[in-house]
């Protein structure tokens, strides 16, 4: 940028006619103006291109997240939020021996497992026969996201239905099948964790698929080509083609699952009907997410919602944690 | 080197354009935030356009039915300075939160704000400060009101926040085919002397219809509007008149939930939770024979029921007088017209709007002079065999006693209904583990 204002090369290339001093001055100073400029752009172009995220992201995660952490170490309620008495970390302490707590963790727990692993595992395949040449591809491909797309309400409400008691359609067509005791699903422990993790697999299946299919394409081909050379079958090819090789992404769609599963709160919401958030008469599938709403818009108790809050992003840092050192593990084991 | 000048020099500009758009972008999407946050204030306030023009806001749940009634249109016809907006929101248990924030922030409040029956307590115990008293106001007639509603909205040194809009006494609605085919008088008088004066009668003809129940039918569609309507009945329930929680000891809701396990180990409701889709489909398909009703029930029944149940239902007497629902609407004192918007309570809570309401909605008035009006006195539902409901809601209405209600009436209620009754109801759980469980609750409710 210095190249501007260096008198040779400027002269030597255009030599201007009648030019004078003063206006070489003006032209100095415009040059540097302009490389300062140009040096200003380069480095703090980007920042400005990034800022409107972090701006936002101070705004509607930052704050709200400090807020909330300095909230759960007083004794505050919706009804008047003027008054705040100090309580220390009374609120955490009392979630160790909060027993709806403790079920809400272990349902939160259940319904993740229940729902995350069948969910991969059938993205998986789904995603191996799709990388297969198909007539219609992209029409399957597109089939795959629109669950995903699909509003939670939506598709909850349809659920909803389909696991009724009486008039259900799962109900009516296990009677077909010769079980002529209705499922009450709602009211059953692990029939609703089932029945809310369904909704959860329906939606989200297509989603890792497309993940699955997208880092599958990413396979180099002739790896294929020499295993089949090798005499391997297709179910050989995936279990030592395919699966070693996406194992970052499959450990990115666990992560992010995970994550998921932990603020599960939709589907249980609108599958509980009206006073949703108590999931289930005995919290049979009330997760986290219930709970810490039914403190904070139900009870009106917002210090214990934030102290419940801040506990969801502990167990979030926590589960993130062992997840690093497992991908570490399998790296190195994969390696070594 | 003029390549670099020549080469500098757009892209400095682009860059230049780049920031600013991204500038504006930025400025105008906070301010997006910041006009979002400061709008319904604003709306709230005054929108003067320099010829005196007022805009009142009305902010309520669900439907209220002023508009449906064209009360707004009449309102500005007769005040043509003045333009009214409702916001709606269409559940209460999303639109109280709101209103709790924005009292506590001082802003985004609407001129007139109403308020939930089951939730005027806390409102007039934690919030009275933020809003107008009512009592004196210009326009209002404490005369004009049900006495017990007017004290469920007052505070303990004379302040009034909340003018009632409608009550719901309770009557009793039936299937008379159903009744018929159980051997149950079918003639609404008759109905309702086979109860008349005790809930335990209304059980006893349970019995009689569970014995000889047409296939598939139960008696009741479930406990929990049983328990409803029998605690309310009394003139304590939660709390005592002092404010203390008494739910443990008190006697209204013993009776009420003794009847109310005595219904579901009796098998003669169908199990199903109010509210619920289930519950929808059981109107539908005519799953059950009878349920406690307020009158903001019957067009819900209507619309669920739908023209397959026409004809069928009927309406008598609950064996006692109880309310069931209703609510208030109160001016904020945040606002900025809150002359006007008292103006305007006074006159939507007033007899003769609240009986054009309830021509329009069934919202029953809580203004007694209402009652002789002909919109109310005459009103028959021809939906419900062309009862009387004017007359029938209206002598319920007369002798409700004065229930009190306490800040955390809503939380308790809820975990009696949805959590013991549903346990005992649906996953099979003794009695006594139901209310262990819902005494759980409450107590984890409760605790700050």
């Amino acid at each position: 940028m210095t190249a501007v204002t260096a008198p040779p090369s400027e002269g030597g290339a255009a030599p201007r006619g009648g030019s004078g001093r003063p206006r070489d001055a003006r032209d100095e100073r415009r040059g540097r103006w302009r490389s300062r400029r140009y040096r200003w752009d380069v480095k703090a172009m980007p920042y400005a291109f990034v800022s409107p995220f972090f701006l936002f992201f101070a705004a509607f995660g930052l704050f709200p997240l400090i807020y909330t952490g300095w909230s759960s170490f007083y004794r505050v309620e919706l009804t008047n939020l003027d008054a705040r008495e100090f309580v220390g970390f009374h609120n955490y302490t009392r979630l160790l021996e909060d027993e709806f707590f403790w079920n809400a963790l272990k349902n939160t727990f259940t319904i993740g497992v229940i729902s995350t692993v069948p969910q991969l595992l059938i993205a998986l395949g789904l995603a191996h026969l799709l990388n297969y040449k198909l007539r219609g591809s992209t029409f399957f491909r597109v089939a795959m996201l629109t669950p995903y797309a699909t509003s939670v309400a939506a598709a909850t409400l349809v659920f909803t239905l389909m696991f009724g008691t009486d008039y259900g359609m799962i109900n009516w067509a296990l009677e077909h099948l010769g079980f002529s005791n209705h499922i009450d699903w709602r009211a059953g422990t692990w029939s609703s964790q089932i029945a809310v993790s369904s909704i959860v697999i329906w939606r989200w299946t297509g989603y890792n698929t497309l993940i699955y299919l997208a880092a599958m394409q990413a396979v180099p081909h002739d790896l294929y080509e020499s295993a089949a050379l090798d005499g391997a079958s297709r179910w050989q090819q995936f279990r030592h083609v395919t699966i070693p090789m996406l194992r970052p992404t499959i450990l990115f769609t666990i992560v992010v699952s995970t994550i998921g599963a932990t603020q599960l709160f939709g589907e249980p919401f609108l599958f509980g009907g009206p006073g949703g958030e108590k999931g289930g008469s005995s919290h049979q599938f009330q997760t986290l997410g219930l709970y810490l709403y039914e403190q904070g818009w139900t009870n009106y108790h917002l210090g214990r919602a934030s102290a419940i809050a801040w506990a969801m992003f502990l167990i979030l840092l926590l589960i993130a944690a062992v997840n690093g050192l497992v991908a570490r593990w399998l790296r190195k084991n994969h390696e070594g | 080197m003029r390549t670099t000048r020549k080469s500098s020099r757009p892209r400095g500009r682009t860059a230049a354009v780049a920031i600013t758009a991204v500038a504006a972008l930025g400025v105008s999407l906070l301010a997006g935030c910041s006009k979002d946050s400061d709008e319904p204030a604003k709306a709230g306030g005054s929108e003067g356009d320099g010829k005196g023009k007022i805009t009142l806001t009305v902010g309520t749940f669900g439907v209220f039915g002023y508009k449906q009634a064209g009360l707004y249109e009449e309102y500005e016809k007769a005040h043509p300075n003045i333009t009214i907006k409702e916001n709606v929101i269409e559940r209460n248990d999303a639109y109280y939160p709101q209103l709790l924030t924005h009292l506590a922030a001082g802003s985004g409040l609407s001129d007139i704000q109403a308020i939930e029956v089951g939730n005027i307590n806390e409102i007039v115990t934690t919030q009275a400060a933020k809003f107008e008293d009512l009592s004196k106001a210009e326009g209002v007639e404490k005369s004009n009101y049900l006495d017990w509603k007017w004290a469920q909205a007052s505070t303990s040194d004379g302040k009034t926040i909340g003018l009632g809009t409608d009550i719901g006494p309770m009557a009793i609605c039936y299937r008379t085919d159903l009744f018929k085919k159980a051997g149950l008088p079918t003639d609404r008088a008759e109905v309702g002397k086979l109860w008349a004066g005790d809930w335990s009668k209304y059980l006893d003809a349970g019995k009689t219809y569970t014995e000889n129940a047409p296939k598939g039918t139960t008696f009741l569609d479930s406990s929990a509007g049983l328990y409803q309507a029998i605690s309310n009945s009394a003139s304590e329930r939660y709390y005592d008149s002092s404010g203390k929680v008494i739910y443990k000891t008190s006697p209204s809701v013993k009776e009420a939930w003794d009847l109310a396990m005595e219904a579901t180990t009796g098998k003669m409701t169908a199990k199903l939770k109010l509210f619920d889709k289930a519950w929808d489909q059981g109107f539908a398909n005519g799953r059950f024979a009878s349920l406690p009703c307020p009158s903001w029930m019957l067009g819900y029944i209507q619309e669920k029921a739908g023209d397959a149940g026409k004809g069928k239902w009927d309406v008598a007497a609950a064996p006692k007088p109880a309310n069931w629902g209703g609510s208030f609407v109160g001016v904020p004192s945040a606002g900025k017209n809150k002359e006007e918007a008292v103006k305007l309570a006074a006159w939507l809570t007033a007899p003769a709007q609240q009986a054009k309401v309830f021509a329009k909605q069934a919202s029953f008035p809580s203004a007694p002079g209402a009652y002789d009006l002909p919109e109310v006195k005459d009103a028959k539902h021809e939906y419900f065999n062309n009862a009387p409901i004017g007359q029938i809601f209206a002598d319920a209405a007369k002798s409700i006693p004065t229930l009190v209600i306490g800040p955390k009436d809503q939380q308790i209620y809820t975990a009696i209904t949805d959590v013991g009754i549903l346990q005992v109801e649906q996953q099979g759980k003794t009695p006594a583990q139901g209310w262990a469980a819902a005494e759980k609750e409450i107590d984890n409710a409760l605790d700050q």
